[in-house]
C-alpha cells in the first residue's frame, strides 16, 4: 500500500512531542497577548490630562444626544437629574463606565449594569463634563497603584469607613428604601476609588483631605485581596454572616441526621 | 465459643464478686424502650453536647481568654501588624497556626447550631405529642431550662474570639442590660468590668462558658435522661400498649448499638458539614473595635429571634423626670422572651388546670385528636418564626431588592396577624383529619372504585380497615369542656372560689368546644351489622 506524503508528515509526527503542549501554550499566549497590545484601546490615553478639543466636542455631542434631557442642554440639571457642573471626570467615567449612566430607570437606586459606552466615548463624555469646571480627575495609574500597600491597615481603614454599609467582606448591604450598597467583589481598583472621591448616589465624599489617597490605595489592595482569597474554610456561604450559616444549619446539619434518624428507627414501628 | 465464653464468665465472676454488679447489669441490660425515628431528636442533642464537649476541651488549649492587646504577628497575612486582644489573637492562632485547629473550631461551632436546633425539635415533639403531662412535668421544666441555658452558653461562645461580630453582639447586651430601669447602669459595669467593652468581660464569660454552664448542662442533662429512664420511655398508641407498660426492645442490646451508632453519625455528619463549610470566618470580621461595625451583624439563629424582636419594635420611649425607659430595648429584649419562655415553662401545668386531668399518661396523643393545643403550638411556633425573619430583614431587603422600611412595617403587621391565622386553621384541620378518622372508622378507606348498582346509582366502593387500624382511630380520650358547678353548694352555700372555677371552665371551653368524637364501640357495631358502607 502506497503510502500518502502530505507536506505537513514531520508536523504531525511531531505533535505528540512533550514540549508540543508548551509550544502550542506560548503561541497561543503570544498571539492573544500580541493581539489585545494591538486592539485594545489604552487606558493611558483616556486617563490623559490634556485632553484635545476634538474629544471635547465629542464628547458634548455625546452628552446632547443622550444625557442632556435629564440633566440639561448645557448640564446645569432639571427636575429630573443633578447639575454635571463641578462633578468632575472621575464622577463620569464611574457612572457611565459602570453603566449605572444613562440610568435605565428610576427605583430607589441606580443600578449597575452593561456600559453603553466604549470606553473611548466614556473618555469623551468626562472630558466634556471636566471642562464645564474644575472637579475630581479621573485618577491615574500612580494612584492606583496598590501593589505595596499594607492590607492589614486598608482592612482597618475599610471596617472603620465602609463596613456599615458594605459589609465585613464586601458583600453589600441593604440600606433604606430600598437603597443598598453595592457588593464590591466585581469593582475594579478605579471605580472603587472614583466611587470614594465623587460619593455617587447613597454614599459619601471620602476626599483626599478626610481620607488620603494613600488609605484609599490601601482599601483597594484589602479589598481585591479579599476577593481573591481561598477560603481556608470551605464554602464561604456567601460572606454575610450567621444567617446563612444558621440555615445551612438546619437543612444540611439537623435536617440529615433526622434522615437518619428516620433511617435508624424504620424497622420498628 | 466455650473458651470464650468461659473467659466472659470469669471477667464478669471477678466483676460480680467486687461490686455485685450482676443484678443491677441484669436489670438495666433488660430495659425495654419503645421505639421511633422521633425519639432519637432528643439524642442528637445529647451527642451534640458530647461533641461541644470534646471539641471546646481541645480548643481550651490555646485560646487565651484575656483582652489585653497584643500585635498579630501568625500565619494570616491581610491582618499582620494589627492591635489586638489576646482572645481575638489565640483564636486566630487556633484558626491558622494549630494543626487541626480550624476544622476543630468548625466542628465545635456547627455542633452547636446542631445542638440547639436539635432541642427546638426535640421540644416540638414532645409538645405535639403530649409527652409533658403527668408524671413528665419535672422533665419539661428541665428540659426548658437546658433551652435557656443552650441560649446564655451560645452567646457566651460567640462573645468570646473577641472579633467585630462577636463584640457588636456583647453592645447590644449592654445596650439591653442599660435599659432595665434604676439597676441597668450597675449591672452594666459590674458585667463588663467597668465601661463598656472594659477588661474583664471575655474571661468572665470564659469561665461561664467552659465551666460553670457545661457543669450544670452536664447535671441536668443526666436527671433528664436519668427521669426517662426512671419514669419510663412514652409510646405511641398501637394495640397492646397501655398506660400500664412500655412496649420495645432491650436496651442491651437493640439501643446500646442503635445509640451507640448514632453517636456515631450525628459526630460523621457534623464532622462532613464542618470540612465542607466555613462556619464564623472570624478572620474576615477582624478585631473588635468599639468605633467600628459591619453590615450584616446578626447573632446565632438562636438568637435570631431576639435580634427580630429588636428590629421590628417601634421606637417607643417614657421620658419622665429627666428619665429614659427605653421600651423599644426592655420590651423586645427581655419582656418578650421573658414571656414566651415562662409560658413554655408553664403549659404543663396550664393544660393540667384547664383538664382538671390528674391521671398518667404513657400513651402518646397524636396532634389532630388535641386540637387546641397544636393549633397553639403552631401559634407559638409563627410567632417565633416571624421574629426569627424580622432579624434577617436587610437581607430580605437586598436579596429581593426591597425596601428595609417596608419590610420592617410589614413584620409588625404579621407578627400580630399570623400567629391568630395559624391558629384557627391548625385547629380546623385538626378536626378536619379527626372527621376524616371517624369517616374511615365507620364507612372504611374510600378505594376509588365507582360501582353502578342495576337501579343505575352510583357509588363509590370502601373497603373496611382493620381492626387494628379502627382500634388505633378509636382509642383516644376526646376530652369535654368542665362543667360550671352551681354557684351555691347542696346546702345553699355560696362555693368559695367562684370566679377561679369560672374562669377554668371558660378556659376549657375553649379548648374543648370544638370537637369531634371518636366513633363509639356501639355506633361501629351498628354499621357493621346493618351492612352499609
Amino acid at each position: 500500500m502506497r503510502r500518502l506524503t502530505v507536506p505537513w508528515t514531520g508536523l504531525t509526527r511531531r505533535r505528540r512531542h512533550r514540549f508540543a503542549p508548551l509550544v502550542v501554550l506560548a503561541a497561543a499566549l503570544g498571539v492573544t497577548g500580541g493581539l489585545y497590545t494591538a486592539l485594545a484601546p489604552s487606558p493611558h490615553a483616556e486617563a490623559a490630562s490634556g485632553v484635545s478639543t476634538a474629544s471635547i466636542d465629542q464628547g458634548r455631542g455625546l452628552f446632547l444626544r443622550n444625557c442632556s434631557s435629564c440633566h440639561g442642554l448645557n448640564a446645569e440639571g432639571s427636575s429630573d437629574g443633578p447639575t454635571l457642573i463641578g462633578v468632575g471626570a472621575a464622577a463620569v467615567d464611574f457612572q457611565v463606565g459602570t453603566g449605572r449612566m444613562p440610568a435605565a430607570n428610576v427605583g430607589p437606586q441606580i443600578v449597575k449594569k452593561r456600559p453603553s459606552f466604549d470606553a473611548q466615548q466614556t473618555a469623551a463624555l468626562a472630558a466634556y463634563v471636566a471642562s464645564l469646571a474644575p472637579g475630581p480627575a479621573i485618577p491615574d495609574k500612580s494612584q492606583l497603584d496598590y501593589t505595596n500597600s499594607d492590607i492589614a491597615k486598608g482592612g482597618e481603614i475599610y471596617r472603620t469607613n465602609c463596613a456599615m454599609c458594605h459589609n465585613f467582606a464586601g458583600s453589600g448591604g441593604a440600606l433604606t428604601l430600598g437603597k443598598f450598597a453595592p457588593a464590591l467583589r466585581g469593582t475594579s481598583p478605579r471605580h472603587m476609588y472614583e466611587a470614594m472621591i465623587t460619593g455617587p448616589q447613597s454614599m459619601p465624599v471620602f476626599s483626599d483631605s478626610t481620607m488620603p489617597a494613600k488609605d484609599k490605595r490601601e482599601i483597594i489592595a484589602f479589598l481585591r485581596n479579599s476577593a481573591k482569597e481561598p477560603g481556608p474554610g470551605g464554602l464561604s456561604l456567601g460572606k454575610i454572616g450567621p444567617v446563612s450559616e444558621g440555615g445551612v444549619g438546619w437543612l444540611f446539619g439537623l435536617g440529615a441526621l433526622i434522615a437518619c434518624a428516620v433511617w435508624l428507627g424504620a424497622k420498628a414501628r | 465459643m466455650a473458651m470464650l465464653e468461659k473467659a466472659a464468665a470469669q471477667v464478669g465472676g471477678t466483676i460480680d464478686d467486687r461490686f455485685g454488679a450482676a443484678g443491677w447489669i441484669k436489670k438495666t441490660a433488660r430495659k425495654v424502650f419503645p421505639d421511633h425515628w422521633s425519639f432519637m431528636l432528643g439524642e442528637i442533642a445529647l451527642y451534640s453536647f458530647i461533641i461541644l464537649l470534646l471539641t471546646g476541651t481541645f480548643l481550651t488549649l490555646w485560646f487565651q481568654p484575656s483582652q489585653s492587646e497584643v500585635v498579630y504577628h501568625g500565619a494570616y497575612t491581610p491582618l499582620q501588624g494589627l492591635k489586638m486582644s489576646q482572645a481575638y489573637e489565640s483564636t486566630l492562632r487556633i484558626s491558622f497556626d494549630v494543626r487541626g485547629g480550624l476544622i476543630m473550631r468548625q466542628i465545635h461551632h456547627w455542633a452547636a447550631l446542631i445542638f440547639v436546633s436539635a432541642m427546638v425539635v426535640h421540644l416540638c415533639r414532645i409538645f405535639f405529642t403530649g409527652a409533658f403531662r403527668k408524671p413528665r412535668e419535672t422533665n419539661w421544666i428541665i428540659g426548658t431550662i437546658l433551652l435557656t441555658l443552650a441560649l446564655i452558653e451560645g452567646l457566651a461562645g460567640y462573645s468570646l474570639p473577641d472579633d467585630l461580630l462577636s463584640g457588636t453582639g456583647l453592645r447590644i447586651t449592654e445596650g439591653v442590660l442599660l435599659s432595665l430601669p434604676l439597676v441597668g447602669t450597675y449591672l452594666s459595669y459590674f458585667l463588663f468590668g467597668g465601661q463598656f467593652p472594659g477588661d474583664d468581660l471575655i474571661a468572665r464569660l470564659y469561665t461561664a462558658h467552659v465551666l460553670l454552664i457545661p457543669g450544670i448542662f452536664l447535671a441536668l442533662i443526666t436527671v433528664h435522661v436519668m427521669l426517662v429512664w426512671y419514669q419510663k420511655h412514652t409510646q405511641y398508641p398501637l394495640p397492646g400498649r397501655t398506660e400500664k407498660n412500655a412496649v420495645g426492645y432491650p436496651f442491651f442490646p437493640v439501643y446500646t448499638a442503635k445509640a451507640g451508632g448514632f453517636f456515631f453519625i450525628t459526630f460523621g455528619v457534623t464532622a462532613l458539614l464542618s470540612s465542607v463549610a466555613t462556619i464564623n470566618p472570624i478572620w474576615l470580621f477582624g478585631p473588635y473595635k468599639p468605633g467600628e461595625v459591619s453590615d450584616g451583624t446578626q447573632p446565632d439563629w438562636y438568637m435570631g429571634f431576639l435580634e427580630g424582636s429588636l428590629r421590628m419594635m417601634p421606637p417607643w420611649e417614657i421620658r419622665a423626670w429627666g428619665y429614659t425607659v427605653p421600651m423599644n430595648v426592655l420590651v423586645p429584649a427581655l419582656i418578650v422572651p421573658g414571656f414566651m419562655f415562662t409560658a413554655l415553662g408553664l403549659y404543663p401545668f396550664i393544660e393540667r388546670w384547664v383538664t382538671g386531668d390528674d391521671r398518667e399518661h404513657h400513651i402518646l396523643d397524636r396532634p389532630r385528636n388535641v386540637p387546641t393545643r397544636t393549633g397553639l403550638g403552631v401559634l407559638a411556633i409563627s410567632f417565633w418564626l416571624i421574629l426569627l425573619a424580622g432579624g434577617a430583614n436587610d437581607l430580605f431587603a437586598i436579596t429581593f431588592h426591597l425596601s428595609i422600611n417596608s419590610i420592617t412595617r410589614a413584620f409588625q403587621v404579621l407578627i400580630i396577624v399570623i400567629p391568630p391565622i395559624s391558629y384557627v386553621v391548625t385547629k380546623r384541620i385538626c378536626l378536619g383529619l379527626q372527621r376524616r378518622d371517624r369517616e374511615k372508622v365507620l364507612h372504611g378507606r374510600e378505594t376509588g372504585i365507582i360501582q353502578r348498582l342495576p337501579d343505575g346509582e352510583m357509588i363509590e366502593v370502601h373497603e373496611p380497615i382493620s381492626d387494628t387500624e379502627k382500634w388505633m382511630l378509636t382509642q383516644h380520650l376526646s376530652r369535654r369542656p368542665l362543667e360550671l358547678e352551681p354557684d351555691t353548694d347542696d346546702n345553699g352555700i355560696p362555693r368559695r372560689r367562684l370566679l377561679l372555677s369560672k374562669a377554668r371552665a371558660r378556659v376549657s371551653r375553649f379548648y374543648f368546644e370544638d370537637r369531634v368524637e371518636p366513633p363509639t364501640p356501639a355506633e361501629v357495631r351498628e354499621i357493621e351489622t346493618s351492612g352499609h358502607h
